[in-house]
């Protein structure tokens, strides 16, 4: 009987790359990081500087509803920062911008890509594409003369028949510069991007299914359920969440439609509200001293939660990829 | 376009006259099994006067073809000849290339499937087909493959759960199945894909069942399960299998028809039953291509 000779132990494989190859993988390497570095550069400049307010405030900068700095008569400051109000602002103008963006933005996708003549095609995709190019003091103005009577409108309606659901009630009737005004802005500003990244996704479903469903006898709109949005859900999703970002951060055409008041307003149809962002731009012109530190310990918030944010869309594309692939 | 660049030829004995009898033998035994048009439960289709194009290139010319019921019919010639132009035509798949067009009728119970105001998606319910590369949709489950079609047209379901049993049954999958109808179709071999595939097709009860090529990308095992569940298949319905394996077609198919381009359009050479095809076929490049001395 020979016994089995042991096995070698495995061999390292290098190799030498070239000189063009390595100063190429330098360059590469280098400015991948550097973004990588700005970012956390950007981070680390928020959280110093605004540690101290996180030190004072504590948890009740996040929770907190007031903004005020008080100097009294003998000169002693007293400060009271904190966000919650506008951080509810935020996510609820965002959610509205989501709620009405994604689905016309999707829709728009399934036209561009499955309906629209090759040469309508060419020139929306063009349109939607300069959409996202437009600065968003120009919405904001149209958002304020244009879109708010008919939005308006929209709100009469629903707080006419909705009211019986929390956030479509009011206190009185007025329904001008609201969250909800702000948040059909920014469904107008995030449609470009959810729609380009649909588009891209829906283009790439694989021919062979789309003539399985056909070839069942399957209607247009009956292929698009089971073959088209099974295979893009998660490009829908993720381009969802890139919007949700711009939601998030938009300052100036927020800043132009609503009226900022700080005060927590659970009631979209209502006319006052704020967001994060907008609040910075407004305190900044006036702020000293601690206010300043405040500000950017709020700007450190939004930095994290649009992180958070992020994350939670990589989460959820990476689940669903798995699924439905 | 060359139509003896053919990549099949590794498929074909160089030694032609053995080849050519074995074929003929093997289809001869196949006839000898099922008559042609005995078991008339399926419906004809007849081909009149196809024509085909892409853009301005003529791909097929003036193809007419009976389907007889309840027959299967293999369609046999060199890569770019037109046979799976032909097949496409047959259930409107063609017309979903952009620029391509068709002339001819094509008549399913008489009645022609290009003529106006018709409901497309009709006819593709009473038309099935499989593909060459399985494709089943990978966000579904076996089961609901295999019912997908009933669901996409908007068709009422009775028993689902026997309808379910029979066409994986039919299509020679239910015992490697049938405990795992909940999976996802993904994990599923290719062999095994395709014949969920040809499930999902006959879920719908079509009369005709179209394959292209549907064992192109298979193993033979896989081949062979294939072409057995093609037998039983067609019993109950009209079959146009489209194949470059001629052992296949000598297999499986009563009628063959053979198609070539000889450097214009494709055209429908001769058609005929299988074994004759393989034993003495009338025209001299029918006998070149089965004897495999091209292709």
């Amino acid at each position: 009987m020979t016994t089995k000779p042991a096995a070698p132990a495995p061999r390292e494989i290098t190799t030498k790359p070239r000189l063009s190859d390595r100063i190429f993988r330098g360059t590469v390497t280098g400015v991948g990081m550097l973004s990588l570095a700005i970012l956390t550069l950007i981070g680390l400049f928020l959280a110093l500087r605004g540690f101290q307010t996180f030190k004072t405030e504590g948890f009740h900068f996040i929770t907190g509803v007031k903004w005020e700095s008080v100097t009294s008569d003998s000169g002693k400051v007293t400060n009271n920062f904190g966000v919650g109000a506008m951080l509810i602002g935020t996510v609820l103008i965002a959610a509205v911008a989501l709620v009405v963006g994604v689905p016309l933005s999707v829709l728009t996708a399934l036209f561009l890509t499955f309906y629209a003549p090759e040469r309508i095609k060419k020139f929306m995709v063009s349109v939607v594409d300069l959409m996202a190019a437009f600065p968003s003091i120009l919405y904001g103005l149209w958002g304020f003369f244009i879109l708010m009577p008919m939005v308006q409108y929209w709100a009469g309606l629903l707080y006419e028949y909705l009211r019986w659901i929390p956030i479509f009630n009011a206190p009185q009737p007025f329904f001008e510069r609201s969250p909800f005004v702000a948040g059909m802005v920014l469904a107008i500003m995030i449609i470009p991007i959810v729609t380009s990244v649909s588009r891209e996704i829906f283009a790439q479903t694989p021919l062979d299914r789309i003539q399985a469903a056909y070839a069942l006898g399957a209607t247009k709109w009956g292929m698009i359920k089971a073959v088209v949005f099974p295979f893009g859900s998660s490009g829908v999703v993720g381009g969802a969440m890139l919007g949700l970002g711009r939601a998030f951060g938009e300052t100036v055409a927020v800043f132009t439609v609503l009226n900022i008041v700080f005060k927590v307003n659970f009631h979209i149809l209502y006319g006052f509200g704020g967001n994060v962002a907008s609040m910075i731009i407004l305190k900044w012109g006036e702020a000293v001293g601690d206010e300043t530190k405040a500000l950017l310990a709020a700007g450190f918030i939004l930095f994290v939660l649009t992180l958070l944010v992020n994350m939670l869309a990589n989460f959820i594309v990476k689940r669903t990829l798995k699924s439905g692939k | 376009m060359n139509s003896f660049d053919s990549s099949n030829g590794e498929e074909m004995s160089i030694d032609s006259a053995a080849q050519t009898n074995s074929l003929a033998s093997v289809a001869s035994a196949h006839t000898a099994a099922r008559q042609p048009g005995n078991a008339p439960m399926g419906s004809g289709l007849e081909a009149r006067g196809i024509h085909a194009w892409f853009g301005k290139h003529h791909a097929l010319e003036n193809v007419s073809l009976d389907f007889a019921s309840g027959t299967v019919t293999a369609l046999i010639g060199p890569s770019g000849c037109g046979k799976s132009t032909f097949i496409r035509t047959l259930n409107r798949m063609h017309e979903f290339i952009p620029s391509a067009a068709m002339a001819g009728e094509v008549l399913l119970d008489g009645k022609d499937i290009y003529s106006k105001g018709t409901d497309v998606t009709k006819i593709r319910l009473q038309i099935g087909m499989v593909f060459q590369k399985p494709n089943p949709f990978p966000s579904m489950t076996i089961g609901e493959n295999v019912l997908s079609g009933l669901k996409l047209a908007q068709l009422k379901m009775s028993n689902k759960e026997d309808l379910m049993q029979e066409c994986l049954e039919r299509a020679g999958l239910w015992n490697e199945v049938k405990d795992r109808l909940g999976a996802h179709a993904g994990g599923l071999s290719g062999g095994q894909q395709q014949r969920l595939c040809i499930a999902r097709a006959l879920a719908v009860k079509p009369k005709v069942l179209l394959m292209d090529e549907p064992c192109s990308a298979l193993d033979p095992g896989s081949t062979l399960r294939i072409e057995d569940t093609i037998g039983q298949l067609a019993q109950t319905m009209t079959i146009i299998i489209v194949t470059h394996n001629m052992q296949q077609a000598a297999r499986v198919s009563d009628y063959t028809a053979f198609f070539l381009s000889e450097g214009g359009p494709g055209n429908m050479i001769e058609v005929g039953p299988t074994n004759e095809m393989f034993s003495r076929p009338r025209d001299q490049r029918t006998e070149n291509y089965v004897s495999g001395r091209f292709g």
